[in-house]
């Protein structure tokens, strides 16, 4: 029942906060253990203070501000929201519906066009389900089908209103590698000329819109398409690679020369360790698939869990995520693959990382893998407070949210998920059909 | 996000997500342990039952003492600062003041912890193996929704490196490979000791029965309803079982005139010697169903024909209906946290194992997946705590249940593995910490006493064939 007692005055408070006028709200919330979620350890009797939906201050030493709502989290931590690194998160109700999957589009003539944030569904139940296992932002990208061009992709937030873009056109997403290879119509080589062709076809029209075409049927490359690359060439916009060879690896980073303007952001790289200084050398931060640790293709042979661990040691900025696993949509599992990079630092032999680091890789670094880490991803000054207050550690399996604030507001606490839990505590009818009992 | 560049392995997996395990006694009853009949269907008179016999033998081990360790049995007990024997394969003791015999390995567990080998009843390592390229794609015959004549042992490559990450990382010692789902009848099921060989009978675990994949739900009716043709739809799924089943009872009948009073020897059909062996009690069906609506009516059809459902799989909705399950004597094994990856796992609530437990059914985890049986520790912990978090109270030890015992009893070989009693396999981990805590990683795996694995020696990491010489072998994984 210890839970139950828990969490009741924070439903309490929560109410009483709703209730209120949040826009010139302070909340300052003491004496928890605070990780801050930009690399540093956590620290022990901290304070976190925010005020009209962005963090004031976190650490020790920090003053509760006058007029300021206090939420005591002695016996808790208070973290940064966690951020989903790569997800479909808002694009499907369920990825085997098909009839509710905008993940892909086999049959459109538009590729790098697509931009995905108008059809996020901030109702879809994965949202509030996740929202309630401490995700508050996600980085939702499209899929590739017919084309190494997914895309572009958006960063959303998990609260519970009706806008859920942080930013829209947040990159562009591409396959190269064996999935790319797929996509180009079988080769490796054929993905290249894909990607090349479309770039040059996407100067052509910078330099002449009028006579560019882009209209007719058979054009490769449809206005919108040539639009979006141009963002991608003039590293306006992040351009997000899906690839997991060494060698596919150093072909992704040597595009540079040839397109200095790319800010390029690898995807997957489960062989990332063995070019890990090149990776460096570069300045290009990876989304890395937190624990692959198995020859999954031919393409991740070298897969080992201590990838994440090797490539931050060498000076790369790893963001972890469920990339290439089986446990859709639950991205709530990050803190769990945060945590095993911390267990292995005990495995000799193995590389890992400190408390700070593997939290990081699920809150500042996914958004600066995309330079939003000033906007997003962590409690210092000036952020949005996506703020987070867990029952205990909140990498540590046993651990749960027992609060959450997203852009400063408090979330509720309930999802789809509780409704069917506490529907079915008792599971047998009573004097009613179950369909009554809500 | 299940996918990225690993769409093909997506449709496999979609297509082998389910199976259903079923124990003759199930899991009410002490001791699961069926014995396979060496030879016919039935009493002698017929051809081998067991063809591709086990050449499995433990390989040699020392006597091991591990002292002043937390000790999770296996069946629900919980035994602080304890010591744990094992000589000759065996569990010789466990307990307080046991006695070191001369030349024991001694070993201090001060802040550890020592259990039970891991056992996933449903797994695809072998059949779905790493990588998983079309070459390699082994696990689901799905050329006709009713193929119990296919056997996974027949497709299990010895050499997936999933067994050896299984091992390591997971403290995996026991493991059913099952057929996939995309058939309603996928075929019989192997149980395999979590120990390289060079062929699967290398594997095997002595004596232990068969299973029978079975599939409810969306991927029959997927698989082929697309090629337009019976199952396209539920009904059709029970349609053509009921058809099949009534056809495997007639089978039976003819096989036990023959062996009862001689005659004629009736055909011989490698597809019927499987649903016999069923009907007969041999054979454990394991069936892969998600919905409690399902569940029910597949119930209601093993009345019908006179078999015994030993667990379904995939359970996601069995919180549903705990008291059918127990009632009938049915186990559920299922995910701590999976849902929402198709409609059939749309109501997928992390309390699932809880309220099972809470309702005295016989629950279990299991994993379906070449990572998630690395971490089958990690998924209790997880559906632990969500328990806990609905007012559920189950102890750790009790929880450990879900990870050995009642896997055994639903595979039928809790008489010789499954927990730490004396006398049974000496299947063992020792975790360097709380094996219900993210931070905890094992350090020593025995398999029938024999050291298999050794975090602290780079030498006791095996590397299977197929890695050896490649990018990344001999690394830590």
């Amino acid at each position: 029942m210890k839970p139950v007692q828990l969490a009741l005055p924070v439903a309490l408070l929560l109410t009483a906060l709703i209730a209120a006028p949040v826009e010139a709200q302070t909340v300052a919330i003491v004496g928890g253990t605070v990780a801050i979620g930009d690399g540093s350890q956590p620290i022990t009797d901290g304070t976190v203070v925010f005020r009209d939906g962005r963090i004031v201050a976190a650490g020790t030493g920090v003053a509760v501000p006058a007029g300021a709502t206090v939420v005591d989290a002695h016996g808790k931590w208070v973290a940064a929201g966690m951020v989903a690194g790569f997800t479909n998160l808002g694009l499907v109700d369920a990825e085997g519906i098909e009839e509710s999957n905008d993940v892909n589009a086999k049959s459109s003539v538009f590729a790098a066009a697509i931009d995905i944030a108008p059809a996020i569904n901030p109702n879809a139940v994965a949202i509030a389900n996740e929202r309630a296992g401490g995700i508050t932002r996600a980085l939702v990208s499209p899929a590739t089908a017919g084309s190494i061009f997914a895309g572009q992709g958006a960063v959303i937030d998990l609260g519970h209103d009706a806008d859920p873009i942080t930013r829209a056109r947040a990159f562009q997403f591409v396959e190269l590698g064996e999935g790319g290879g797929r996509d180009a119509g079988g080769s490796r080589p054929a993905a290249y000329a894909m990607l090349h062709d479309a770039l040059a076809e996407a100067e052509d029209f910078r330099r002449s819109p009028s006579t560019f075409g882009g209209r007719e049927k058979a054009s490769l490359l449809k206005r919108g398409d040539a639009k979006a690359l141009l963002a991608v060439l003039d590293g306006t916009v992040p351009l997000l690679v899906h690839v997991e060879r060494a060698s596919d690896i150093r072909s992704v980073i040597a595009l540079i020369r040839t397109y200095p303007k790319l800010k390029l952001v690898l995807v997957g790289a489960s062989e990332g360790w063995m070019v890990a200084k090149d990776i460096a050398a570069a300045h290009v931060p990876v989304i890395a698939a937190a624990l692959a640790d198995l020859p999954a293709q031919f393409e991740s042979l070298a897969a080992t869990e201590s990838n994440v661990g090797r490539l931050t040691q060498a000076g790369v900025p790893v963001a972890i995520s469920t990339v290439g696993a089986n446990t859709a949509p639950g991205e709530h599992v990050l803190k769990q693959y945060a945590g095993n990079l911390v267990a292995i630092t005990k495995v000799p032999g193995s590389t890992g990382l400190n408390w700070g680091q593997a939290f990081a890789t699920i809150s500042s670094l996914p958004a600066r893998a995309l330079g939003m880490d000033g906007e997003i991803g962590s409690l210092r000054p000036g952020r949005r407070a996506d703020v987070v207050l867990w029952d205990g550690d909140p990498l540590e399996l046993s651990s749960a949210p027992v609060a959450i604030y997203i852009d400063g507001q408090p979330q509720p606490m309930r999802s789809r998920q509780t409704e069917l839990r506490d529907r079915y505590s008792k599971p047998t009818e009573g004097s009613l059909p179950k369909a009554y009992d809500r | 996000m299940r996918t990225l560049g690993a769409a093909y392995r997506f449709c496999l997996n979609i297509a082998a997500v389910g199976a259903l395990a079923l124990t003759l006694a199930a899991c009410a009853a002490s001791s699961g342990h069926v014995k396979p009949a060496s030879s016919g269907p039935g009493i002698g008179k017929g051809f081998s039952h067991d063809p591709y016999p086990s050449t499995y033998k433990a390989y040699p081990g020392m006597p091991t003492l591990v002292r002043n360790v937390t000790i999770y049995d296996g069946e629900g007990g919980r035994i602080d600062g304890g010591e744990v024997l094992f000589a000759d394969g065996k569990i010789v003791g466990i307990g307080h003041d046991i006695a070191a015999p001369a030349g024991a390995t001694v070993i201090d567990g001060t802040g550890k912890w020592i259990t039970p080998g891991i056992i996933d009843i449903h797994s695809h390592l072998g059949d779905y193996p790493s990588p998983s390229i079309r070459a390699l794609s082994d696990g689901n015959e799905a050329t006709d929704p009713v193929t119990p004549e296919v056997w996974a042992e027949h497709s299990v490559w010895p050499q997936d490196p999933g067994f050896g990450r299984a091992l390591t990382n997971g403290g995996v010692t026991t493991l059913q490979i099952l057929p996939g789902s995309a058939n309603l009848f996928g075929g019989r099921s192997v149980v395999l000791k979590n120990v390289y060989a060079r062929t699967v009978q290398g594997m095997k675990f002595p004596g232990a029965p068969y299973g029978l994949k079975m599939a409810c739900g969306e991927n029959p009716k997927r698989v082929y309803g697309s090629r337009n043709r019976e199952p396209s739809t539920r009904m059709g799924n029970i349609a053509v079982d009921r058809i099949t089943w009534a056809k495997a009872v007639e089978y039976k009948r003819k096989w036990d005139k023959y062996e009862k009073n001689g005659g004629a020897i009736p055909d011989r059909n490698i597809a019927m010697d499987t649903l016999r062996g069923v009907l007969a009690g041999e054979i454990l069906v394991h069936n892969h169903c998600y919905r409690a609506d399902e569940m029910a009516n597949v119930i209601d059809m093993s009345k019908e024909f006179g078999y015994h459902v030993t667990a379904f799989h995939h359970a996601v909705e069995a919180y549903k209906i705990p008291d059918l399950l127990k009632v009938n004597g049915v186990c559920a094994a299922v995910w701590a946290d999976w849902y929402g990856f198709k409609m059939e796992s749309y109501d997928g609530i992390a309390e699932n194992l809880a309220l099972l437990q809470k309702a005295g059914v016989c629950a279990m985890i299991h994993s379906d997946d070449e990572n998630g049986i690395q971490r089958l520790n990690q998924e209790v912990a997880k559906a632990l705590a969500a328990g806990r978090r609905a007012g559920i109270e189950i102890s750790d030890a009790v929880a450990w249940e879900w990870l050995s015992f009642n896997p055994a009893k639903s595979l039928g070989i809790a008489d010789r593995t499954g927990s730490l009693k004396p006398g049974k396999m000496a299947d063992v981990v020792l975790w360097n910490g709380n094996p219900l805590s993210v931070y905890t990683r094992p350090e020593k795996v025995w398999i029938d006493g024999a050291l298999l694995y050794d975090a602290t020696n780079p030498k006791l990491r095996p590397v299977s064939d197929f890695e050896l010489g490649l990018p990344g072998s001999g690394d830590v994984k």
